[in-house]
């Protein structure tokens, strides 16, 4: 295994100024009120319209997308137009599945790490609600031989040949959750690693109690302030993430069937992140756009780290991705001050929590000298996470990361670490710090 | 290629092909107008052409803003008479017909505006294409100055698209894009710039059959068929345009009733028809409206100034329908209130009004992008002009300015939209005073194209200046006024609404008072206009006004707010409403109508302009019958109230007034100014 080396860290500064996002709207079995493009561009807008600066003066617009809709095509580029970038800013879109939104940071960050670029707006986005329905291939060869049939008797021949099952639709959402390779959901993934390590139903679905808990405290506690409100054509607005369950108990969890491995399985819909839509954007910067524009420094991005493994396992992502950027830094859990891990299971952040501290694991499979010391619970996911706020697949990555900085303001500590597991078996992570004004 | 050089109007070009090129290019102007000097011109190139015989002739204009604009109304305003008239139309026809009988293939080429006689001039070529992109809007709105196309433009267009087509473009006077004049036939093409010359010069290499009606339009003209069609287009007009009023759109469907069946003798009856309306009192005063509206146009011109931002603070049916409206101009807006709920109705409003006015959905994402919903203010900072549009209240506008005058930028114009409240109660709180102007803006704002702009003797007038360049920028009428107790519109309409509800209450059943009024000729009755308005607010502004004017305010109307009847949005009102619509009572049997009735109201408001004049609330005579046509729909084939007062004779309404005042004392107590006024109509305008 080739040590990865950070080129973040090498070049120059990278600097992340400000942040908004729109409320994560769960998705409710029809398409919700605003396309991506919508999304991306409310978020981008408050965040550009409080800026010294105008959005034509940014180097490039990167988002993170994994299903734009039809009309989206490089929806960076048409987020872009729309906040007002004007012709000459370029944009362009990543997918990297769940950590699309991460990996928009990360070309943001290199390209200033490099000196190619000074301002870039940098974020993620998914309206899953609007993942459309599709057509299999045999209607499409159907409706191409009924075009192509020239005289009435081909034509009728080719109209006879039509059979009801060409009507089932393929719902794009459900297949882009598959993995193409291993054949296995997402949530079965999550039966994988909870088979591994042991993580009983109870335990599952206590961590996911303890999602709603921690997000309802924040939206008490004003924890909250990255969420911008978002307007709706219908007269309705949106100011507060809608996929917090306050009446959850553990009673009414464990009422739930298993939604990926019916009848035994442990992962529910309770326990498993929302399908939501939402956007998330950042403001990046560079140390001289940061004094021309006097600009106030939210915090420093110090690396970042991706790492593949087993598809079967994507859920322990993180921590493939996390160990490299503690070693190369040489630091232990208790150097790190805040975590965010994005919750897609709740069994996969437990196994990425019991992996983490795991002598065996850590040697074996990471390759390091011995395990980690163990994550702080209390210091991790502290507002909640996707399991209550949901998980708009590309716009998470940029979610936490701008929480993570959002928490280290303010509770005026250094340190960060922002990491999410990616459907394919991949895993990002992202090492964040206050700078000291 | 050669160029021939004409008149200075006018040049023609003939290229490689033999196709001659005839551009349009008015000396001295920006537009295209079809003067009698243009037209002459026109007729030599005609001439010419007819001697050279080239493969064929497109019409071009050189103008960036569009073809043809039309007829040169102001030559309109000079015709002394019936003969003179009739005379100048059927020189234009005879233009027309020789360029209609030309024996190579015509085409004209269009763009931006295309209107009236520029159509007409179009129609008589054998082919038309047309620029397809926003800017380009042909028409035939000469509905609207109180005649109709004379040019042969009633009979050409009939024999093209067909009666229906024709006469809906030709009532209603409204323009139409390429695309649709393209699906009506009324265009053969409509293509982006690009495309432009290779269609005309395609039409005229490989001329098509010209085209003709479909089979329903067709059957529509005939002659079995016409009476009943001609019947529903009355009637459908008349809901709109009384006969007594507005004779134009009635001759126009007589016209064609008469005489669709022979084309010269149609010709004929259409240059008759057209030169006895044009010098009848309607279209006399119309076409005075209009070029009023063009005076109202012209303020402000010379100023330098351009909004990129507005701010609005109060997302209430005002702020949110100004803020919606200038996001529909074009500029980017932030629209304030003090919380999201307050904001979201105006934004599903401005998508209603944005829906509507441009249709295409990337239009509408603009439009809605352009439109920032701002509920902590933000906004303030950035912007070129700050409009407050909170509720009626002069502290709560005080103290409203006083916390936004620090934020702005030293140059932007703070202005309110308080609708009675005198500016120097607000700005007495500011550093500078002189900054504040008043836009006052009309409900509903889509569609009320005045606002007054208003001043006071603090106010700078570098300010005002830009204020009226504001809004021009955004398409409205700006009309200059004082900072008078209810400035214009209001003040003279106060009265107007009281003396109707001082009517009802003498038990004058509502529906015959609205009668009056419509039969008068405003567009809605007073006591229907007072329950839209909503009773609260009328009482409210009429309280405002009273404490700064000798207006007595109805025990009736107080009595009715108490109850809760507020009018429409409260379900009842002096009607009561179903669904939005007011359920108007008979009026009993054997109702005589009291011709006294339309007097005491009119005369009040009359009474009210006068004053207005006497205390110059606004600069010019003229401002003041643009400021009542278009601020209160004050019946326009009247041509505003002062046109009214000269009409009838300054000294005859006196008379009247004083024997109301005897009849029901103080309140019609005439104005000093009826002695000015008695001199008025040879009063010079000053200038400025």
């Amino acid at each position: 295994m080739s040590a990865q080396t950070s080129t973040i860290a090498k070049g120059r500064p990278v600097y992340i100024i400000d942040g908004s996002r729109t409320p994560f709207l769960r998705a409710r079995g029809k398409p919700g009120p605003f396309h991506a493009a919508d999304l991306a561009f409310q978020a981008g807008r408050a965040l550009l319209f409080r800026q010294p600066f105008s959005a034509s003066v940014l180097d490039q617009v990167i988002l993170g997308c994994v299903m734009p809709g039809p009309d989206e095509a490089n929806i960076a580029r048409v987020v872009a137009l729309r906040l007002g970038c004007g012709d000459k800013v370029p944009a362009w879109t990543v997918q990297r599945n769940c950590a699309s939104g991460m990996q928009s940071i990360d070309c943001a960050a290199h390209d200033i790490a490099a000196g190619r670029s000074d301002l870039v707006l940098a974020g993620g986005v998914e309206a899953m609600s609007h993942a459309p329905l599709l057509f299999g291939n045999a209607m499409t060869g159907w409706l191409g031989a009924l075009r192509n049939a020239r005289s009435p008797i081909k034509k009728l021949q080719a109209m006879a040949a039509f059979r009801p099952a060409y009507l089932k639709p393929v719902i794009s959402l459900l297949r882009g959750l598959t993995d193409p390779i291993v054949g296995l959901s997402m949530g079965q993934t999550a039966e994988v690693l909870a088979h591994r390590f042991d993580i009983g139903r109870e335990q599952m679905d206590a961590f996911a109690l303890r999602s709603h808990q921690r997000l309802s405290d924040a939206m008490r506690d004003g924890h909250l302030d990255e969420i911008e409100v978002i307007y709706a054509h219908d007269g309705r607005f949106h100011d507060a993430d809608d996929g917090l369950r306050d009446d959850s108990s553990m009673e009414k969890l464990a009422k739930l069937k298993p939604a990926f491995d019916r009848p035994f399985g442990n992962v529910t819909a309770g326990n498993s992140a929302q399908i939501t839509d939402g956007a998330a954007c950042l403001l990046m910067a560079s140390e001289e756009a940061v004094r021309e524009y006097g600009l106030a420094v939210m915090g420093q991005l110090k690396d970042s780290a991706w790492a593949g493994l087993n598809p079967e396992e994507m859920g322990l992502g993180p921590v493939h991705a996390m160990a490299p950027i503690l070693a190369r830094n040489h630091y232990d859990s208790g150097d790190i001050d805040y975590w965010e891990i994005n919750e897609a299971f709740a069994a996969q952040v437990q196994a990425c929590l019991m992996a983490w501290q795991d002598e065996r694991f850590c040697t074996d499979v990471l390759g390091m000298d011995g395990a980690f010391r163990a994550i702080d619970e209390e210091r991790l996911n502290t507002d909640g996470g996707a399991i209550a706020i949901g998980h708009p697949v590309g716009a998470s990555g940029a979610r936490i990361v701008l929480h993570l900085l959002k928490t280290l303001q303010r509770t005026d500590s250094r340190r960060g670490i922002a990491s999410l597991c990616i459907g394919g078996g991949q895993g990002g992570a992202m090492l964040l710090e206050r700078v000291d004004s | 290629m050669t160029t021939t050089k004409a008149g200075s109007n006018l040049y023609a070009e003939i290229d490689q092909d033999n196709i001659a090129w005839l551009h349009f290019d008015t000396q001295g102007s920006g537009t295209n107008v079809l003067s009698a000097a243009v037209l002459e011109d026109f007729y030599k190139q005609l001439l010419d052409m007819e001697a050279r015989s080239p493969r064929g002739l497109v019409i071009v204009s050189d103008k960036p803003n569009g073809f043809i604009a039309g007829a040169d109304v102001r030559e309109f305003t000079r015709l002394e008479n019936r003969a003179q008239a009739l005379d100048a139309i059927q020189r234009g026809q005879a233009v027309f017909d020789r360029l209609a009988a030309l024996p190579f293939p015509t085409v004209a080429v269009m763009h931006g505006f295309c209107l009236g006689g520029g159509l007409e001039l179009a129609l008589a070529c054998r082919y038309r294409v047309a620029r397809d992109d926003s800017a380009t809007r042909l028409g035939l709105p000469e509905v609207r100055l109180g005649i109709h196309p004379g040019f042969g433009g009633s009979v050409r267009l009939t024999t093209l698209v067909g009666a229906l087509g024709a006469m809906d473009l030709m009532l209603s006077g409204r323009t139409v894009d390429a695309r649709t004049a393209r699906r009506m036939g009324l265009v053969d093409h409509a293509v982006p710039q690009r495309h432009l010359k290779t269609a005309a010069r395609a039409l005229v290499l490989d001329p098509p059959f010209p085209h003709r009606p479909g089979r329903l339009q067709a059957l529509s003209s005939h002659a079995w068929v016409r009476p009943l069609v001609a019947k529903l287009l009355h009637r459908r007009v008349a809901a709109k345009a009384r006969p007594d009023h507005y004779p134009a759109p009635h001759a126009l469907i007589e016209l064609w009733l008469q005489h669709a069946d022979q084309e010269r003798a149609m010709m004929h009856a259409e240059a008759e028809s057209v030169a006895n309306l044009i010098v009848g009192p309607a279209a006399q005063n119309l076409i005075r409206v209009f070029l009023l509206q063009e005076q109202l146009k012209a303020l402000g011109r010379d100023a330098v100034f351009h909004a990129e931002h507005v701010h609005v603070v109060g997302a209430g049916t005002m702020g949110g329908d100004i803020a919606a409206w200038c996001a529909l101009r074009g500029i980017k807006v932030t629209l304030a209130d003090q919380s999201p709920e307050r904001i979201a109705p105006a934004i599903k409003r401005a998508y209603k009004l944005f829906r509507r006015r441009l249709k295409q959905p990337r239009l509408i994402q603009q439009a809605m992008d352009r439109l920032m919903p701002d509920h902590q203010g933000l906004g303030v900072e950035r912007a070129d002009v700050v409009i407050e549009a909170i509720f009626e209240d002069a502290e709560a506008k005080r103290s409203l300015f006083q916390s936004i005058e620090p934020r702005v930028r030293a140059d932007t114009i703070l202005a309110t939209n308080t609708s009675s409240i005198p500016l120097k109660e607000i700005s007495a709180v500011l550093d500078q005073p002189s900054r504040l102007v008043g836009l006052h803006f009309f409900n509903p704002v889509a569609s009320m194209q005045l606002v007054e702009v208003v001043r006071d003797v603090s106010s700078d007038p570098e300010v005002v200046i830009r204020a009226i360049k504001f809004a021009r920028q955004i398409d409205r009428l700006p009309l200059p006024v004082s900072s008078a107790p209810g400035f214009l519109v209001n003040r003279i309409l106060m009265p107007y609404l009281l003396e109707a509800v001082e009517l009802e209450h003498e038990g004058v059943p509502p529906r015959e008072i609205d009668a009056q009024a419509v039969g008068f000729g405003m567009p809605m009755g007073p006591i229907e206009l007072a329950d839209t308005v909503g009773l609260d607010i009328c009482l409210h502004v009429a309280e405002i006004l009273g404490q700064h004017l000798d207006v007595a305010v109805p025990q009736r109307l107080r009595d009715l707010v108490l109850q809760g009847r507020l009018g429409r949005k409260s379900g009842q009102g002096f009607y009561r409403y179903k669904r939005g619509r007011p359920i108007k009572p008979r009026l009993p049997k054997g109702y005589r109508s009291d011709p006294t009735v339309t007097d005491r109201m009119v005369l009040r408001m009359l009474n009210e302009v006068v004053a207005c004049l006497r205390e110059e609330v606004v600069q010019e005579p003229d401002h003041l019958d643009a400021g009542m046509v278009y601020g209160t729909g004050f019946a326009p084939f009247r041509g505003g109230p002062l046109r009214y007062i000269e009409t009838l004779g300054a000294d005859t309404l006196l008379q009247r007034l004083q024997d109301l005042e005897q009849r029901f004392g103080q309140r019609f107590k005439p104005d000093a100014g009826w002695d000015v006024v008695s001199g008025f109509a040879k009063r010079e305008t000053s200038g400025g």
